[in-house]
């Protein structure tokens, strides 16, 4: 399968998010690769935005399961949640679980006044009632395959598939 | 030999003891309790990793800040929290460990954090236990502390991130301290080059240089230079007995004064695990001056216990 240019996503990316800009909006970036993904927003996005990272560790569902993930990041959301428009960057939209964790924690901070979930790729297989409004490609991968957003040596963005074992 | 602290395949299942844990471990409860500080921090202070698990807090021994701070962290977790003051309680009338552990496994619990008067009693607990259960060592005789000692080196590390480079010195009633044991303990794993022990003969364990630590009976020349003093408390009630002379000559010689801690780097920081002994270990100015993080321990005991009790649920 080819893959996507991902630098070439991020364009597509930022020209969706623009129109949606208003003075309230703050952006929130998912550990890691969305956290990435929107600290390259920003100054295309070209506005002081209000931004935060949130690593969703401690709100996830398969806790009881695997047990906590063995290297968390602290979230670090400095501006008020409260009757903001947020619109959430992740990489890759698959299940839907990670943004339903990243939800819950956002409450933690505040009622924001809109939740926008803006993706640079939606591999289709969502578990929840939860579908980004914006996705800067559409992918149809199976269950077995994982799709990864990597940093080559000069920060480069760019996809890689791998088969699970 | 197998440590009884870790799963077969080398996960952290109870915590009794720092001494023989892997640097990764304290690795990951340190970088663990930094992301838990941050939610300390906001609006809701609660995280749903312990929804529906039950933190039994069983005390043969009062510790009214140690429990306290377990109970906070538990409940940031969103635990049910049970507090046992066993001392006052079914031991009075006779009955024993083993019968209240199964009592309380009996109603469910899934994590016991034990504190006991007698060293290994932590141990003994975790041996008997039924296997879902996680037991947390909050201080057994003179054994081990060991969230005291992490939640020590958890500040140190926060003030001072270049542990690698740092000259600490631990001061006061070190033979009757689990507190400082498990400092060493913590220090040493994490590759803090000069750990000091300073006090006088009859407040060291014998061979405690065994513990890789240097040791000094004066003060001056033992604070010389030092990046981070722990204070250790000097228990009243062993005053009465042959090990001091009293509790004035003991400041004079080893309570930490401005003067003392002059001596120490400039940027030099000053802990205490309390409770603190004003005018016996550490005069006031010094505890209340702006060297001081004795505070700021308290804050980070419970984001560090929460820490653990986060990585120890979720390895079954």
């Amino acid at each position: 399968m080819i893959l996507p240019d991902a630098e070439q996503l991020l364009i597509t990316l930022a020209d969706k998010i623009r129109p949606l800009l208003t003075p309230d909006t703050a952006l929130v970036g998912l550990h890691s690769g969305g956290a990435w993904l929107m600290q390259r927003l920003l100054p295309m996005l070209g506005k002081n935005l209000p931004n935060g990272v949130l690593d969703i560790s401690f709100y996830r569902d398969d806790f009881s399961r695997i047990g906590l993930h063995p290297q968390t990041k602290p979230s670090q959301i400095a501006f008020d949640v409260q009757d903001r428009h947020i619109i959430i960057i992740d990489d890759v939209f698959y299940t839907g679980r990670t943004i339903r964790a990243a939800m819950n924690e956002l409450f933690d901070y505040g009622r924001p006044a809109s939740i926008t979930l803006a993706v640079l790729v939606n591999r289709g297989g969502r578990e929840l009632p939860i579908e980004p409004q914006i996705a800067a490609a559409h992918l149809d991968l199976a269950p077995g395959q994982n799709l990864q957003l990597l940093r080559d040596a000069d920060g480069r963005f760019y996809l890689q598939l791998h088969e699970d074992a | 030999m197998v440590n009884p602290q870790l799963t077969k395949d080398g996960k952290l299942k109870h915590l009794l003891s720092i001494e023989g844990l892997p640097r990764a471990i304290l690795d990951q409860i340190l970088d663990t309790a930094e992301s838990f500080v941050g939610v300390a921090e906001r609006e809701v202070k609660k995280v749903p990793l312990l929804r529906g698990k039950t933190v039994c807090n069983i005390f043969f021994e009062n510790s009214t800040r140690t429990r306290t701070t377990f109970e906070i962290a538990a409940k940031r977790l969103s635990a049910d929290v049970l507090n046992l003051n066993v001392g006052t309680s079914s031991q009075a009338k006779g009955e024993t460990i083993l019968d209240t552990v199964n009592n309380l496994t009996a109603m469910h619990a899934d994590m016991f954090v034990v504190r006991h008067s007698a060293s290994g009693a932590a141990h003994f607990i975790a041996r008997h236990a039924a296997p879902h259960i996680h037991v947390i060592n909050a201080g057994d005789g003179r054994h081990a502390h060991p969230t005291q000692g992490l939640l020590d080196v958890f500040t140190v590390r926060r003030y001072k991130p270049q542990m690698h480079n740092l000259r600490v010195a631990l001061v006061g009633d070190v033979l009757h301290s689990r507190v400082a044991r498990s400092e060493i303990h913590a220090l040493t794993i994490l590759g803090v080059p000069e750990v000091r022990v300073i006090a006088p003969k009859t407040l060291l364990p014998e061979h405690v240089e065994k513990l890789g630590v240097q040791v000094y009976h004066d003060m001056r020349a033992g604070l010389k230079d030092v990046d981070v003093i722990m204070m250790l408390r000097l228990q009243n009630e062993r005053m009465q007995g042959a090990l001091l002379p009293s509790a004035q000559e003991y400041f004079k010689t080893y309570g930490l004064t401005q003067e003392k801690l002059a001596l120490a780097k400039p940027d030099a920081i000053v802990m205490h695990p309390g409770p603190m002994n004003r005018g016996v270990e550490i005069d006031s100015s010094v505890a209340d001056g702006n060297q001081s993080v004795i505070l700021p321990q308290v804050t980070y005991g419970i984001a560090v216990r929460m820490a653990v009790m986060a990585i120890l649920a979720g390895n079954s």
